[in-house]
């Protein structure tokens, strides 16, 4: 009812010239308004990065107090602590392990999936959707059911604790996501394009090298930083299959919290350290990440 | 008639040889996807069926359906399954009405909004041990965390700083906390998918409504939402797989103790403390027909979007 009368309201204002100044100007304070709320809202989620960061800055017995002390003095000292200044174990082990294991599996991914994508969507197999279902089951089903047969065959063959078992388990794992979305790029590729191509003479190679390649490009790119971001981030299988000479970063900073003394500014400043390559992927993926992320289903 | 047969023959070969070359490009990722995650879920389920304990290796023989039983009689388990399921409904639930209000912000058009934008995924790109290391002890720690910080500070504005409550949020409310990261981290996946449905919606239709004189709420439930029902199931079903699987937080928080012990955490600690290699993967083998479950939904919802596109 109350709705009812509303609506003929604006439509009475709206055909009246003079007082549509004010309905402009009820429109602008609601989007005021309703803007504030949306940079609170992203402010509260925003709150523990920021407060992650300032802890971070702060020395241990700054940021051990209660109440915070927001405005203590900044320092870089626990960032020098945890790149191995002082005491402790050194964090480029790790880090030179995630960054070999998820560069690695990533290029892989791109070699298996690249060819995948093309006989998905440029020159579509018979069954194309049937295949391309089934790399999404594998995506469906738990790892960590698979973790005790692939725990026993890395332990037979001797591959517990390298980078090469982890290379190939965080393929599989990002294979599947890595055809998705190639093959959702691919097939924005124009199909006259290439045919042209194709008439004016160029072998299938150079079609692809030429013209599939480049006009994909940024979806290819995208698609590596998202399977990047996800080896980086795994723990699961990282912590069960590797310990001394290959654990990874999140591994190491799972070891990082101690029962004695103050730790908390050096885990934030952990944590940032770690987390640096997945921000910096994930804002450089950012107009790709909802399509990433979505399998492709969402353009 | 004999040429005509050896033509034919030829052709097939011919098309059967085309067959195959158009399919040789995909082979090297299919093989590689079959052996590294069908066979061992095959080798799981073998192993589910034998009493196996690692701790006992003379001790192992084809045991039946008794991994089963112990999987559903074990109290401990029985309470993962149930955990799990309260884990994952309630960060999803949570998540997706918080992500449909910020996306409901983000698609109006405001002073900063992409760098609002930019700031709502943020929490998606921390690395999760990070994230749950840092709500652990930065943000839930009863005597330096920030929430009781915050008590601190408030109280002390009145002057009664030392009679601030001081909650222990992770002993007090240990799913809770579980929770609160783990919403933390999906609010914007939740917020980015439910967004691109909010801004693929047809712009004419919803124009020519208003100027009929439908109000904001009547356009919102009786256009945005049936556009975004789709959207809204696979942000929903897609969380559900993501988080069913979670076990950093679990792992970090908590270490999976005072009963927030999700399926994938107890299948970990039953192989690796107990070492009971046949029970570890019954677990396994539940979850993975919960999973399973679950897929066939997401595999209907992404497959009618996927007819859409090529429509």
């Amino acid at each position: 009812m109350t709705a009812a009368i509303e609506s003929t309201d604006a439509r009475r204002i709206r055909s009246a010239p003079v007082s549509s100044v004010s309905l402009r100007g009820r429109e602008r304070r609601r989007t005021v308004v309703l803007g504030i709320v949306a940079w609170v809202v992203g402010l509260i989620f925003f709150g523990p990065i920021v407060w992650m960061l300032l802890t971070s800055l702060h020395s241990e017995s700054n940021a051990a107090t209660n109440p915070p002390s927001l405005f203590a003095p900044l320092t870089l000292s626990s960032y020098a602590n945890f790149f191995g200044a002082s005491s402790g174990a050194s964090p480029w082990p790790p880090l030179i392990n995630s960054a070999m294991m998820s560069i690695g599996s990533t290029l892989l991914v791109l070699v298996l999936s690249i060819p995948a994508a093309y006989a998905l969507a440029i020159r579509p197999v018979k069954k194309w959707s049937d295949v391309l279902f089934f790399f999404l089951t594998t995506k469906m089903l738990p790892m960590v059911a698979g973790l005790l047969p692939l725990y026993l065959i890395a332990k037979t063959l001797g591959l517990l604790d390298t980078v090469g078992l982890m290379v190939i388990l965080y393929t599989a794992m990002n294979l599947p996501i890595a055809v998705w979305m190639m093959r959702s790029f691919f097939a924005e590729v124009p199909l006259e394009v290439i045919e042209a191509a194709q008439v004016d003479g160029a072998g299938l190679l150079l079609t692809f090298r030429r013209i599939i390649i480049p006009l994909a490009s940024p979806g290819i790119i995208a698609t590596a930083l998202i399977c990047f971001i996800f080896s980086w981030n795994e723990l699961l299988f990282a912590s069960v299959l590797t310990s001394t000479t290959s654990y990874t970063a999140p591994v190491f900073l799972t070891s990082f919290v101690t029962s004695e003394g103050l730790f908390l500014s050096k885990v934030c400043a952990a944590s940032i350290a770690i987390s640096l390559p997945v921000l910096v992927a994930g804002f450089a993926a950012q107009d790709k990440l909802v399509q990433g992320l979505s399998l492709g289903a969402i353009k | 008639m004999s040429t005509a047969v050896t033509e034919s023959a030829a052709q097939q070969t011919l098309s059967r040889a085309s067959a195959w070359a158009r399919r040789a490009p995909l082979l090297p990722a299919l093989i590689f996807m079959i052996i590294i995650t069908q066979l061992p879920f095959v080798a799981t389920l073998v192993i589910s069926f034998i009493h196996w304990n690692a701790l006992y290796p003379n001790d192992i023989g084809f045991d039946w359906f008794s991994n089963y039983a112990a999987v559903f009689t074990d109290s401990s388990m029985l309470k993962s399954v149930l955990t799990t399921v309260f884990l994952t409904v309630g960060v999803v639930l949570i998540s997706l009405v918080i992500g449909l209000l910020v996306a409901v912000l983000l698609d109006r058009r405001f002073w900063g909004r992409g760098f609002v934008r930019t700031i709502m995924i943020a929490p998606f790109l921390i690395v999760p041990v990070a994230a749950a290391l840092v709500w652990k002890h930065a943000i839930f720690n009863p005597s330096y965390g920030l929430l009781n910080g915050t008590l601190t500070w408030i109280w002390g504005l009145f002057g009664k700083a030392d009679s601030a409550p001081q909650p222990d949020w992770v002993s007090a409310h240990p799913l809770g906390a579980v929770d609160a990261a783990l919403i933390w981290q999906w609010t914007p996946f939740m917020m980015l998918i439910l967004l691109a449905g909010l801004q693929s919606r047809p712009l004419d239709v919803i124009e020519a409504a208003r100027i009929d004189g439908a109000t904001e709420w009547q356009v919102f439930r009786h256009m945005t939402l049936p556009h975004l029902r789709q959207y809204l199931e696979l942000a929903a079903l897609l969380g559900c797989i993501y988080i069913v699987q979670n076990f950093d937080a679990v792992f970090t928080i908590t270490s999976g103790g005072l009963g927030t012990a999700n399926l994938p955490y107890t299948i970990y600690q039953t192989f690796f403390e107990a070492h009971d290699y046949g029970q570890a993967s019954a677990a396994g083998v539940v979850v993975v027909i919960g999973s399973m479950i679950l897929a066939t939904f997401v595999l209907r919802t992404v497959s009618s979007l996927l007819r859409e596109e090529s429509r």
